[in-house]
């Protein structure tokens, strides 16, 4: 009898503190080569710290890790990846003007006296292509590649410097479905050459799918680690809330009213092809489709932050000039943009000043701003959507997703707009905070408003939606109005046209 | 620490290095001062009036120069209203050899001479007792004098204050364009532009040096108001055509240069009346410079718009996030275009206080100037990312340059030299902010 070989990776007792925050509590955490280990957690439970930890970028307070029994210290982000570490982030570390092989021997180029050797470089690029099994444009720069393919070039960095361990961070967050599979089939394989990964998600299915175990994280704690098969979606979600949950999506009734929003023949390019649609008083309209489908070009047409090459948009049969955001605004439409750190938030100005700026209309009717008013309008939301800031003043930055979604609502809500657009409202936020916007979404559409609601994730359109509107190319494919029977399948065969 | 006590330290910390500087230079310039004129004057009379009866003389002597004239004078009367005979004598030792002799004839016994530091040291009044017996012991008097760095003297404060005028009120206009994440390098250029424009309005409209007030006000007004076009030029340029403000700019300020050569065909103009020099050497109030009261107006006008008005909100929310400010319904153009015609207006009122303080206008004023200005704005903590900032910082910074460039002077140290070490100074400045900014901003989410 040999002794069982040591874990690929072993994190014990890891404690990390930030000024004010207690991050990390002693978290252990231990992945086995060849295995896909998930790390499922809140916003804020700790996970991404203690990626940074292992990643390098941070340096733990306590605990030790090993690599394969061998204990190590990183001081840099260079120490984790001699170590055979490789950390590919939600938002990618590629230089947009470069091409894909440059970008994966980027901080590790093959040279000789100085001169980069180009041709063994993209040969070497090309194989481990090859050993991914995709096709991809090695010489066209990275901007001009799909989020997708961006994603490989992200792993095949990865595999340039025979990394051992892989975290991936919501890898799938940008992804179509059909791209997720392809995804899947990739650590499948990366598996069969006994990479360890670590993968990172707020979608419960894909952890089913592609996970053997699971480590669940609460406020920098472990709550629960087990093999896949020893749960279930509803204990899983209890273990990351720390509490029962009756029902993902809240139920409720409300009247639909009159016509509200009103476009017809929008468009604009090859990406807006003649879009017609009304939403409802007190409706809930989910766009979907896949991604690139043109359903944010849609919206961004609808609010003006496009110029549209044609069609009319009528709100309560009064049809809008719109030219800009801010007459959007005036008229009373509302965007929560899809990217809350580049769209929706100045993210060094602090949390009162992001919720006041669209309000300034009225905050500062005469030129001045009502900086009291303003303080006491923002502490009413505080309260009501249970934002956690500790002071207003605190910086957008530093809060997590779900608390930056909460201050963008916040500043939609004070403005009370007569159609609210979300634009992937629950995108990267937690459980327990997806549920209170959905409530939120919910108590607006019963006051009459018109929502539009934009997103890629099948189960919460169907969950929310009164009606869906599936996107293809440009167009709309079709309408589900029977949303109570309707099935992913019915929507996919829709989106896929 | 407190987030209200922790914002005004990263906002204003700068504010202690200008209070060292001010500390250091206040050290290395300590000197013996002597009071002169009325200050010296009113020292010895209250003096003299408590020890000197009306029965005695007082002799003062002093010499030809106009301020030991004042002080002369100014004695004599406040002497002559306590009931005190006085005789002053003007000139060289020689002629208070004479005076001497001629009181000593008349049998006036002296009570005492009254003399400034060189005067009371001839070496006439050596011996009295023993020369001219009929003097009497006459006491010999002088201003007493005291230590205080030649640094702190009001005159050379309000002097530093004085020279940093120009550059600190435009400064203002470049602290509205750094934030919205701009630059505006025309601003030099339009100094020169401006002052040129002025003069020769003056001098071809207004009635060369026979000009009005009110001619004069126009002209001014007219050349100001030509510089802000040329800004909002700039502004349009950036945001209609979206080419990058530091490219703009550039061109700007070589049109600009250019232009202030042309129309004073490469010579200054000095054919301005003397009046012109109210706003830049006046002091109306309390002996501030008229230049500096604007400056400091301005500055009050500039910080309550950033800080407490929709407008200032804009200008950080542009530079923060200029897409996450738009879909927010911030009219983004509006707010370029009104940063970049604010700083061509500055600058023109720069240019005008500087013709003011020269009494000329020349295409080769403000010469480099953009580049002080951006560093006092830099200093003074403005980000040049944009987003970030604070008015009366700049205020602080255009100071600390001002403090860096009179306390060298004070010192003698070379102007080469001074280049040096006023580089250096900005990237320490820069440097130490930076540091106190990242060990603030550290921390980031607990997520």
């Amino acid at each position: 009898m040999i002794a069982p070989a040591p874990p690929l990776l072993e994190m014990r007792g890891i404690v990390k503190s930030f000024p004010g925050v207690k991050a990390l509590r002693g978290v252990d955490l231990s992945l086995q080569s060849g295995k896909v280990l998930a790390l499922l957690g809140e916003n804020g439970a700790g996970k991404s710290t203690l990626m940074k930890i292992l990643g390098g970028a941070h340096r733990a307070d306590a605990g030790t890790i090993h690599i394969a029994g061998q204990e190590l210290h990183f001081h840099s982000p260079q120490d984790s990846r001699r170590a055979g570490i490789a950390i590919i982030y939600q938002e990618f570390n590629l230089v947009p003007g470069l091409t894909a092989w440059e970008n994966i021997f980027l901080g590790q180029e093959r040279t000789r006296a100085g001169f980069i050797e180009r041709k063994q470089e993209r040969q070497r690029a090309t194989e481990i292509f090859q050993r991914l099994g995709v096709q991809i444009d090695l010489d066209a720069p990275c901007r001009r590649l799909t989020t997708a393919q961006q994603q490989l070039v992200e792993i095949a960095k990865a595999l340039a410097f025979d990394a051992r361990i892989i975290v991936m961070d919501e890898p799938s967050a940008a992804l179509t479905s059909h791209e997720v599979e392809r995804l899947f089939e990739i650590i499948r394989d990366l598996r069969q050459q006994g990479i360890g990964i670590i993968y990172i998600s707020h979608r419960l299915e894909e952890i089913f799918t592609i996970a053997n175990r699971v480590t669940v994280l609460r406020d920098g704690a472990n709550v629960g680690e087990r093999p896949i098969d020893q749960l279930t979606r509803q204990q899983m979600i209890e273990l990351m809330v720390g509490r029962e949950l009756k029902d993902e999506f809240p139920k409720r009734s409300v009247a639909i009213g009159a016509p509200r929003l009103k476009v017809s023949g929008l468009r604009r390019g090859r990406l807006v092809r003649d879009v017609s649609f009304e939403v409802r008083g007190g409706e809930i309209l989910a766009l979907t489709g896949l991604i690139g489908a043109g359903r944010t070009e849609v919206v961004r047409l609808i609010f003006g932050a496009d110029q549209r090459e044609g069609g009319d948009i009528q709100l309560d049969g009064r049809t809008l000039a719109l030219r800009s955001p801010r007459d959007a605004i005036a008229a009373g439409i509302g965007l929560l943009t899809e990217d809350r750190k580049l769209q929706g938030l100045i993210l060094g100005h602090s949390v009162r000043e992001n919720f006041g700026l669209p309000n300034l209309d009225w905050l500062a009717a005469d030129g001045f701003v009502r900086v009291r008013r303003e303080r006491e309008e923002f502490a009413r939301y505080v309260d009501t959507l249970r934002i956690k800031v500790p002071h207003q003043e605190q910086h957008a930055r530093n809060l997590s997703g779900g608390n930056q979604q909460k201050v963008v609502l916040a500043k939609w809500l004070a403005r009370d707009c007569e159609v609210l657009i979300f634009d992937e409202p629950t995108r990267g936020i937690d459980v327990g905070a997806k549920y209170e916007i959905y409530l939120l979404i919910n108590a607006l559409a019963a006051q009459g408003k018109a929502i539009v609601m934009i997103s890629s994730e099948m189960p919460e359109v169907l969950g929310m939606a009164d009606r869906i509107l599936v996107m293809h190319d440009g167009r709309v494919t079709g309408e589900i109005t029977d949303v109570a029977h309707a099935t992913q399948e019915q929507m996919m065969q829709l989106a896929v046209a | 620490m407190k987030p209200t006590l922790q914002r005004l330290l990263s906002d204003y910390g700068m504010i202690f290095v200008l209070l060292l500087l001010c500390a250091f230079f206040s050290a290395v310039t300590m000197t013996e001062q002597t009071p002169t004129g009325e200050a010296a004057a009113r020292q010895l009379a209250s003096e003299l009036r408590g020890s000197v009866g009306k029965e005695g003389r007082v002799l003062i002597a002093v010499r030809p120069q106009a301020e030991d004239q004042v002080f002369a004078h100014a004695l004599e009367q406040t002497l002559s209203q306590a009931g005190i005979p006085t005789t002053v004598v003007s000139g060289e030792p020689r002629d208070a050899r004479e005076a001497l002799v001629k009181l000593a004839a008349s049998q006036q016994p002296l009570a005492a001479i009254a003399g400034n530091h060189v005067t009371a040291a001839w070496l006439v009044f050596a011996d009295i007792p023993t020369d001219f017996p009929a003097l009497g012991h006459p006491r010999i008097v002088k201003p007493r004098s005291y230590r205080w760095p030649n640094f702190l003297k009001s005159e050379n404060l309000l002097n530093i204050a004085n020279q940093i005028a120009v550059i600190a009120i435009v400064a203002i206009g470049m602290t509205m364009v750094i934030i919205t994440a701009g630059i505006d390098l025309s601003v030099g250029s339009l100094i020169a532009l401006s002052a040129v424009l002025a003069a020769r309005f003056i001098r071809d409209y207004a009635g060369a040096t026979h000009a009005s007030a009110t001619g004069m006000t126009v002209a001014c007004l007219a050349a100001i108001l030509l510089c802000g076009a040329v800004g909002a030029f700039s502004g349009g340029m950036i945001t209609l055509f979206r080419i990058p403000p530091f490219i703009v700019t550039l061109a700007m300020m070589l049109v600009g240069s250019g232009l202030a050569y042309l129309l004073a065909q490469g010579q200054s103009i000095y054919q301005i009346p003397d009046s012109f020099v109210w706003l830049g050497r006046g002091a109306d109030f309390l002996h501030i410079p008229n230049a500096v009261l604007l400056m400091l107006v301005l500055y009050v006008l500039a910080h309550i718009l950033m800080s407490r008005m929709r407008l200032g909100r804009y200008l950080y929310a542009v530079g923060g996030n200029r897409e996450a400010a738009r879909l927010s319904g911030v009219p983004v153009q509006r707010v370029l275009l009104f940063a970049y015609a604010a700083s061509g207006l500055l600058a023109g009122l720069g240019g005008v206080i500087m013709a003011s303080q020269l009494k000329s206008g020349s295409p080769t004023y403000g010469n480099m100037y953009e580049l002080y200005i951006i560093a006092a704005v830099v200093v003074g903590g403005t980000s040049l990312s944009g987003g970030e900032g604070r008015m009366l910082g700049t205020l602080v910074g255009a100071f600390t340059i001002a403090v860096i460039q009179n306390g060298m002077n004070l010192t003698n140290v070379e102007s080469y030299t001074q280049k040096v070490v006023l580089g250096l100074v900005i990237l320490a400045a820069v440097l130490l902010d930076t540091l106190r900014h990242r060990r603030w901003n550290r921390g980031g989410s607990a997520d």
